[in-house]
């Protein structure tokens, strides 16, 4: 496989957004595992889907219809939720549906042959462009930056946001920077494994990295560094079996961790029975 | 003569219920004072409005003369340890260490030295220095509530406010909240909001008993009549100034 890394440039392309995809993950899954933002997470995901459609019906590169929609779920849901006290898994439900409806309307109205929409449900990471690359780029550096520059704000915030707010932090704003961040990665993601599949790559490595750590920072690099291996090991499987790239990552990923759990479990009654 | 706290005609509404009436509330230096009141009194209401998370429908709150909402910081807050998410991968020392981030909200915030031997005190203090690695969750109860209580004074609060901090800790665990609040009363001032009654029996200066309104406010010399207008049923007694002892103290080897 080494020599076709060098000689075809979407294999390099397929690395690389494996590595930056990776990055994102870990750090934003880590702060969606522990403010209990998994499903909100796939609700903005699922809402991108409309801003899909609606890029093919208006004639804009679809992704950035995802963007738009995503960012706009994030904080609909947020400044919804705060207004009307209606439950956030309400909206978040709607949301949901409301994005593949809108979708599904987008691309029926869409005059011509229906367009291929599977990459944008399941993700190909072997038809990453250049463009995409640029973005998960931006992407990184903005989280890389933000999370890192604020780290002991956002522990704070993460932890306990009441006591934050008391102390006189700017909470709000720690919350709508969070929620942008969250859909900014889920959109590069999307490319990466799909709408459908983003999910697992937010909540595995973070999951597999918390078996191993206590501490925020080190789990935050620690399920980049597992979302970086299994990516590559995934896609590796994928180019080998011939087999879609996305299930082959999220599989991998699943298997892994319940493997990772059941070791422990028994090392861990190995240590009881003595 | 500026009181550290002051609550003047305070009405609170949430979700269109009533929940505070008319509070009218003087809190001295160096006081301790106890609210007790039924569930579903406006307890918890009154303390998020004393910490500026609810802003007030009508009234004022005044913090040392000042308003509430220009003088952020001030006061070192104790929320039930009980309603933490106890898997949050946060060790007993960091925690502590976020009562230093008051008023920050600039990038790369770090730790001053001093602040970190402060932060070394406060938990010698309340005997919580040979747990500064202990991820929280490893705690028990009453070590958890020490380790709140110690986020709160890196505050370097002129008031220390707590959320029943003994609720739901067995006798031993209460009793050493009670000597660490004791102790802390002789340098700043306290208030708690409590079900427990052998706290405001013993060592408490003032109690407040709320339900909606304000109904008494003085020393803990609770008459049966008021008690019962308060939690609307005539509940025990309290003896002020006696110290029981259910439990045998345990007896060194």
């Amino acid at each position: 496989m080494l020599e076709e890394i060098f000689r075809y440039q979407f294999l390099q392309h397929a690395i690389l957004s494996a590595i930056f995809a990776s990055i994102a993950c870990g750090i934003i899954g880590t702060i969606i595992t522990e403010k209990n933002l998994i499903m909100m997470s796939g609700g903005i995901a699922h809402t991108a889907f409309g801003g899909i459609g609606m890029g093919y019906f208006i004639g804009i590169e679809p992704i950035f219809g995802a963007l738009v929609f995503s960012i706009v779920a994030a904080l609909g849901v947020n400044k919804i939720h705060k207004k009307t006290h209606t439950g956030e898994d309400i909206l978040v439900g709607m949301f949901w549906s409301l994005g593949m409806a809108l979708g599904i309307l987008f691309i029926w109205l869409t005059p011509g042959y229906p367009p291929e929409l599977s990459s944008y449900l399941f993700g190909d990471i072997l038809t990453v462009s250049k463009m995409d690359l640029y973005m998960m780029i931006i992407v990184n550096v903005m989280i890389v930056g933000i999370v890192g520059g604020y780290f002991q704000q956002f522990k704070a915030y993460l932890f306990d946001e009441e006591f934050a707010a008391v102390i006189g932090m700017k909470t709000s704003y720690l919350e709508k920077i969070v929620f942008i961040l969250i859909a900014l990665t889920i959109v590069i993601l999307i490319r990466v494994v799909g709408i459908i599949l983003i999910i697992a790559l937010l909540t595995v490595p973070t999951a597999i990295a918390k078996e191993f750590s206590y501490d925020l920072k080190k789990i935050m690099i620690l399920s980049s560094l597992v979302g970086i291996l299994f990516c590559l090991f995934g896609l590796f499987i994928s180019y080998l079996l011939q087999i879609p790239s996305g299930a082959s990552i999220v599989i991998s990923l699943v298997i892994s961790y319940l493997i990772i759990c059941i070791i422990k479990n028994k090392i861990k009654k190995g240590k009881l029975s003595i | 003569m500026t009181h550290v706290l002051e609550l003047e005609n305070v009405d609170v509404f949430y979700d269109q219920v009533h929940a505070l009436s008319d509070i009218c509330l003087k809190v001295e230096e160096k006081d301790f004072l106890a609210i007790i009141g039924p569930n579903g009194g406006g307890k918890s209401t009154l303390l998020k409005t004393i910490l500026g998370l609810l802003k007030p429908t009508s009234g004022k709150i005044m913090l040392y003369g000042k308003s509430i909402q220009k003088s952020l910081g001030n006061i070192g807050y104790v929320p039930q340890f009980s309603k933490f998410n106890r898997k949050f991968p946060i060790s007993v020392r960091e925690v502590v260490h976020l009562g230093f981030l008051k008023n920050k909200n600039s990038p790369f915030a770090k730790y001053k030295e001093l602040d970190i031997k402060k932060a070394d005190d406060i938990m010698k203090q309340l005997d919580i220095f040979h747990l500064k690695d202990r991820q929280i969750g490893q705690l028990s109860g009453g070590q958890l509530q020490r380790v709140l209580i110690g986020r709160a004074l890196a505050v370097e609060p002129k008031l220390l406010l707590l959320d029943e901090p003994t609720a739901s800790l067995d006798a031993s665990a209460k009793t050493q909240i009670h000597e660490v609040l004791k102790g802390l009363n002789k340098e700043m001032t306290i208030v708690m909001v409590t079900h427990d009654m052998s706290a405001v029996s013993t060592y408490v200066k003032n109690i407040a008993c709320l339900n909606q309104k304000l109904f008494y406010h003085g020393q803990p010399l609770l008459t049966e009549s008021i008690l019962g207008q308060v939690y609307g049923c005539p509940i025990d007694m309290i003896a002020h100034g006696v110290s029981h002892r259910v439990l045998h103290k345990h007896k060194e080897n």
